[in-house]
């Protein structure tokens, strides 16, 4: 009885679009190695009954060498062998590579069937596999899929019963090869086909003077990218729908409403000049929503779109190659690049990813320079916003400042952090062109993830703001720490609730800011100092989770103390 | 006629002469994988991925001086850090 199939294979073989194809559940994927760090669940059915999928993360091996590797080949040697099948997937452009760990599989007496993935690419490339005889010698189902358009996953299925454990040797390590290297003889054709544009680029890519220029551009033309989608998206969608259609009927509301009572508070906050302000009325209904679809939600978008554009390419591990020299001066490796991409959008995934690094110390490193050093989408949104209308130089101030602090903590870091770093080892995947659907499904997922975490906090963030401002319970706290903020920091006592709302959502605590008018010098201040504390509770939580208490409570012990140090800074010099 | 014993010692030092670390290799040059000198984690992920004794491999690039260093292995292009470069012996023909 099929209880389980398991979903195994090498670094970025399409195993999540697999899984998406067998379940119908959605999952993120991409064309790096390493974009799954979780184990995902889902069902189908097969003859009426439920059968759990797992998608587990890449491996190249049954030896474990990072977190993720532990935990796919943990649960996979605990299920009893009856109950379960594995799906191993295989890519086949690279049939030789992958086969190691199908050796391994079969050798472990696992009930193995095989899917040789991305056979569309592979006759485009200039492979041909001898799929028959592969079978043959295996001695387990061997099946062509091309799980992108959905090709041979409706054979996959029928033929999943077909999968038993194949007695064979165990093979040594170098016998495993040898074997493998008589297999490849045997069932893999290849034509030899001139160079072609891709493969000259993907050349020029990870050679030091074209690598590097490339990277350049692509960062450079990234960024403008992002930024002129999301510019467009505000003032021509989101921006005509607030003004246009929601800002009347509140007014109608507004009207209906007792303006002193609490209600009205609540709901619609304060009229500035008679009239509802979206920026800084702060009600749950005008503001809370304002910042989070007209101000947030569209440079989300349009980051994602660049983001997963970049990530389908295949750009990722080549960035990871070109700044492996400088990530090694702050205590981390090349690969480090991609948690801190992913940080660049939410701190949250981007701690996540930090599971690919190999060692606790570059974890603690990673986790804590993305989490002081990397604002979030949603942060960044807000800064555009509040720092643009005076000077792009403003905004681009911030980002240096950051960069600057990411640097110096980070060499600071890797010379204080005890324990080790490793090397970087990954595969450069070839270019791919990516595919509109899975791009589309991947913004999607990515969007709604967004909305579904971040609108509940911030109606909460402006819930509690409003209830405390109502009843003046804010001058507690202003009390306490206005000597810092106002001698330090030269901010006014108000910015101190801003500052501490922070630590619980970015975006609302730049809300917060716009009512203040503060000066350029101080709105500069009070960004950089939201930049470098946490982006939101989410982020303590997830730390708190993936590097345990000690470790949450040194990042925040540095951060308070990185904020103290660059705020005063910032105060003494800029006039 | 040269003693056999000198010609053994000869080929040798020859044989050590053409042996280099994978970081000393110029780009585009071919060489095979003749000694890992590394802790068993390391050689086994090296061994799953495709590096291991008597493997050809290519190496496409090196970044900077003390930068990492892409060899290509069969079919696939992979990434090493200038330290674990160090630790793989090439032989090259």
């Amino acid at each position: 009885m099929i209880k389980k199939i398991f979903l195994i294979g090498n670094p970025n073989v399409g195993k999540s679009v697999v899984f998406s194809r067998l379940t119908g559940v959605e999952v993120i994927s991409s064309n790096y190695a390493g974009t799954t760090v979780e184990i995902t669940r889902g069902f189908l059915k097969l003859n009426n009954k439920e059968i759990e999928v797992v998608d587990l993360p890449g491996t190249y091996s049954l030896e474990a060498s990072s977190k993720s590797e532990e935990v796919a080949v943990a649960l996979l040697k605990e299920c009893p062998r009856e109950e379960c099948v594995v799906v191993n997937i295989l890519d086949s452009t690279n049939l030789e590579r992958n086969l190691y760990l199908t050796l391994q599989l079969i050798e472990e007496d696992l009930p193995i069937i095989v899917a040789l993935n991305m056979c569309d690419e592979a006759k485009h490339r200039g492979v041909s596999l001898e799929t028959d005889k592969l079978e043959k010698i295996l001695g387990v189902p061997v099946i062509p899929t091309c799980a992108i358009t959905g090709l041979g996953i409706k054979l996959l299925l029928e033929r999943i019963s077909e999968a038993k454990p194949v007695a064979r040797n165990k093979f040594s390590h170098r016998e495993r090869w040898q074997e493998i290297g008589n297999i490849i003889e045997q069932v893999q054709q290849l034509t030899h086909r001139h160079h072609t544009l891709r493969e000259i680029l993907e050349d020029a890519s990870v050679r030091p003077f074209s690598g590097s220029l490339i990277a350049i551009g692509v960062i450079l033309g990234s960024f403008e990218f992002v930024r002129f989608i999301g510019e467009n998206l505000i003032s021509r969608i989101a921006d005509p729908l607030f003004f246009n259609f929601y800002q009347p009927l509140l007014i109608k509301f507004s009207s209906f409403l007792d303006q002193e009572s609490f209600i009205h508070h609540l709901l619609i906050g304060d009229l500035i000049n008679g009239q509802i302000d979206f920026k800084q009325s702060l009600g749950l209904l005008t503001t809370a929503p304002y910042i989070e679809f007209a101000m947030v939600l569209p440079y989300i978008i349009s980051f994602y779109f660049v983001l997963g554009l970049l990530e389908d390419i295949g750009i990722l591990p080549r960035l990871a190659m070109l700044l492996d020299n400088l990530l090694h001066h702050l205590g981390l490796h090349g690969f480090a690049i991609i948690p801190v991409l992913l940080g660049l959008g939410c701190n949250v995934p981007g701690i996540l990813a930090t599971r690919n690094l190999e060692s606790k110390r570059e974890r603690f490193i990673a986790a804590t320079l993305i989490s002081i050093g990397v604002p979030c989408v949603a942060l960044q949104a807000m800064i555009f916003g509040l720092l643009g209308k005076f000077s792009g130089l403003y905004v681009a101030g911030v980002y240096l400042v950051l960069l600057a602090i990411w640097l110096i903590l980070g060499v600071i870091l890797n010379h204080t952090a005890k324990g080790y770093s490793p090397e970087l080892l990954i595969e450069i995947p070839p270019y791919r062109f990516p595919s509109l659907t899975t791009l589309w499904k991947k913004l999607f997922l990515r969007i709604k993830g967004f909305l579904i975490e971040a609108a509940p906090l911030v109606l909460l963030g402006v819930l509690i703001i409003n209830v405390l401002l109502y009843f003046k319970l804010f001058d507690f706290f202003t009390g306490i720490f206005a000597p810092i903020i106002k001698g330090l920091f030269g901010l006014p006592k108000e910015a101190v609730v801003s500052l501490v709302m922070g630590l619980f959502r970015k975006d609302v605590a730049v809300g917060m800011l716009m009512p203040l008018a503060l000066t350029v010098k101080q709105l500069f201040i009070t960004a950089v100092l939201l930049a470098i504390s946490f982006p939101c509770v989410a982020t303590f939580i997830v730390f708190f989770k993936e590097l345990g208490l000690k470790d949450l409570i040194k990042a925040v012990l540095i951060m308070l103390f990185v904020a103290l140090v660059t705020g005063s800074l910032l105060n003494f010099f800029i006039r | 006629m040269l003693p056999a014993g000198f010609i053994m010692q000869l080929s040798g030092i020859l044989n050590k002469m053409r042996r280099i670390s994978l970081k000393q290799m110029k780009t585009n040059q071919k060489g095979i994988v003749c000694d890992i000198s590394a802790g068993s984690a390391l050689v086994n992920k090296f061994m799953s991925m495709g590096i291991y004794i008597g493997r050809e491999i290519t190496k496409i690039s090196h970044i900077g001086l003390k930068g990492p260093v892409a060899i290509k292995v069969g079919r696939s292009v992979l990434v090493l850090g200038h330290g674990v470069a160090d630790k793989i012996e090439m032989e090259i023909q």
